[in-house]
């Protein structure tokens, strides 16, 4: 506990903790509605492409590397959300071919055209968030504190639309709601998140921000609005949790928090199995 | 002037044809049955009313200040939703949407009507049950109840009993009759050529011959006959 109060004095580690929380908290939100629409992967496929850009801004030696990769996320997040029923490959097929691909050639073209000696480590602080949460500057927390508070308004602005769409969308197109275009909100959004979420679990372990809490959520809850609150009170205890125990027992911050995850999902499991059968 | 009135609709998928040449109208009041074999292009034609495709070909007018947007629709249930964690209540409330416009929340008066319609369809001790446990027949009413929130007088009705079983399918068919006699229009597809006979006073017979007319006229019609037989030729 003393280590704890005596971390928390070092700005770095409260800004960990902001940024980790905010994030979790937003990707909760959408976690939700990407789970219900069968896009579970999409986190994983953007994140991959975030990857491909931020090696090519790397190379172009960018000094805000977020120039380039948010805007080439927002478009692929945009085709591939897009694409959903009637493109020629199929969702899953996309998504599975947009990630790889970015992912591949982002290596390729770090390795090619390498900037700086140690080009594993780069990758897998990239692939793997390893310690650039600790690294944040103060303008990057505020960046990550205006980009949340905007997503959360929009989430609750747009609250019952969303559930609309995601729960019958040729309904709600036919009855005269803008699907298409709350679509292409929920993709940008979410491209958003993912950007943001790169720093603090790196790309290979994003999707897990994204799925687990909604997942546990819905072992326990049965209405639209219990999952949502749900997922987002998990998520942020997760990475609460799991940024704390890294700090103290000294393990990468990214995986601590998927770890911590993959537990509540585990606990939240077994608690509805227990309730499915008293009931 | 008619509710609905389809002028040499020509439906189908990018070049491909399904359905041309269809011509029927539809009044206030009416029980429009739409039948025909599997790929006649009953649910595209579904999709073209309900806005969600353009036809290929002729168009369709909306009349006596209906819109497109007033149809109230019960689609056939997807995969998505056999386990969606949602409350009856939100379900329900979810048909009020339309009404909405870019304002965020519900205001009180779309909240009673969303009650006034789950009363309607017998379902008010469901309202906090989770969409997911329910039974086919429930989760049928549960989505009448939203396509009445935004309908104004017209129902679309995609198989509405597909899955259901005898008994929950005759309470279907009297909730729908009984919707009818409120005065709201009804269009259904269906398989059930029996039923489409029984509560249907216009049939639009959709495949290699096309009819639309009354019931009395379908019975007598070519297309009438041969479908009945062959129908009678596969249930036996």
């Amino acid at each position: 506990m003393d280590k704890l109060i005596l971390y928390l004095q070092y700005p770095f580690v409260r800004y960990a903790l902001i940024v980790g929380v905010l994030i979790a908290l937003c990707s909760s939100l959408l976690g939700v509605t990407l789970v219900l629409k069968r896009f579970s992967f999409i986190g994983d496929g953007l994140s991959h492409v975030a990857f491909g850009a931020m090696s090519i801004a790397a190379v172009l030696q960018f000094s805000n590397e977020m120039v380039l990769v948010l805007p080439l996320t927002v478009v692929s997040a945009v085709l591939l959300l897009r694409t959903g029923k009637n493109a020629k490959i199929k969702g899953d097929a996309a998504i599975a071919m947009i990630s790889v691909g970015a992912l591949g050639f982002g290596y390729l073209i770090m390795n090619i055209f390498s900037t700086s000696s140690n080009i594993t480590g780069d990758v897998c602080s990239t692939l793997f968030g390893s310690t650039s949460i600790l690294t944040l500057t103060q303008a990057e927390v505020w960046i990550c504190i205006l980009l949340s508070v905007v997503v959360v308004m929009i989430f609750l602005l747009f609250y019952n639309k969303i559930f609309a769409v995601t729960f019958d969308e040729d309904f709600a197109r036919a009855t005269g709601t803008k699907a298409g275009a709350y679509n292409l909100m929920i993709a940008i959004v979410i491209a958003v998140i993912i950007v943001l979420a790169m720093n603090l679990v790196g790309s290979l372990l994003i999707s897990a921000l994204i799925i687990f809490p909604a997942l546990s959520a819905m072992r326990l809850f049965q209405s639209f609005k219990g999952v949502t609150i749900c997922s987002a009170v998990l998520s942020v205890l997760g990475a609460l949790s799991g940024i704390v125990i890294s700090i103290l027992a000294g393990t990468p911050v990214g995986s601590t928090i998927v770890a911590v995850d993959v537990v509540i999902f585990a606990v939240c499991y077994a608690l509805g199995a227990v309730k499915g059968g008293i009931r | 002037m008619a509710f609905i009135t389809a002028k040499d609709l020509t439906l189908g998928y990018d070049a491909q044809v399904v359905a041309h040449d269809l011509n029927f109208a539809v009044g206030k009041g009416d029980y429009l049955c739409i039948v025909g074999e599997n790929g006649s292009g009953k649910s595209t034609l579904m999709k073209t009313l309900l806005g969600l495709k353009d036809p290929l070909g002729g168009k369709i007018c909306f009349g006596d200040g209906l819109k497109a947007t007033d149809i109230g629709y019960l689609p056939q249930q997807t995969v998505v939703q056999k386990d969606f964690p949602a409350s009856v209540k939100e379900i329900v409330l979810s048909g009020c949407q339309s009404r909405c416009g870019l304002r965020p929340f519900y205001k009180k008066e779309e909240k009673d009507l969303a009650m006034e319609n789950m009363e309607r369809m017998g379902i008010m001790e469901l309202e906090n049950r989770c969409y997911r446990e329910l039974s086919g027949g429930q989760q049928q009413r549960v989505l009448l109840a939203r396509a009445l929130c935004a309908a104004k007088e017209v129902l679309l009705l995609d198989e509405p009993v597909a899955g259901l079983d005898p008994i929950v399918t005759e309470q279907m068919y009297d909730l729908i009759e009984k919707l009818n006699n409120e005065g709201i229009t009804i269009l259904m597809i269906s398989h059930d050529i029996g039923a489409a006979l029984r509560y249907a006073n216009k049939i639009l017979h959709l495949g290699d011959s096309v009819f639309f007319g009354t019931k009395a006229e379908y019975l007598e019609s070519e297309s009438g006959k041969s479908f009945l037989a062959r129908q009678k030729g596969g249930e036996h």
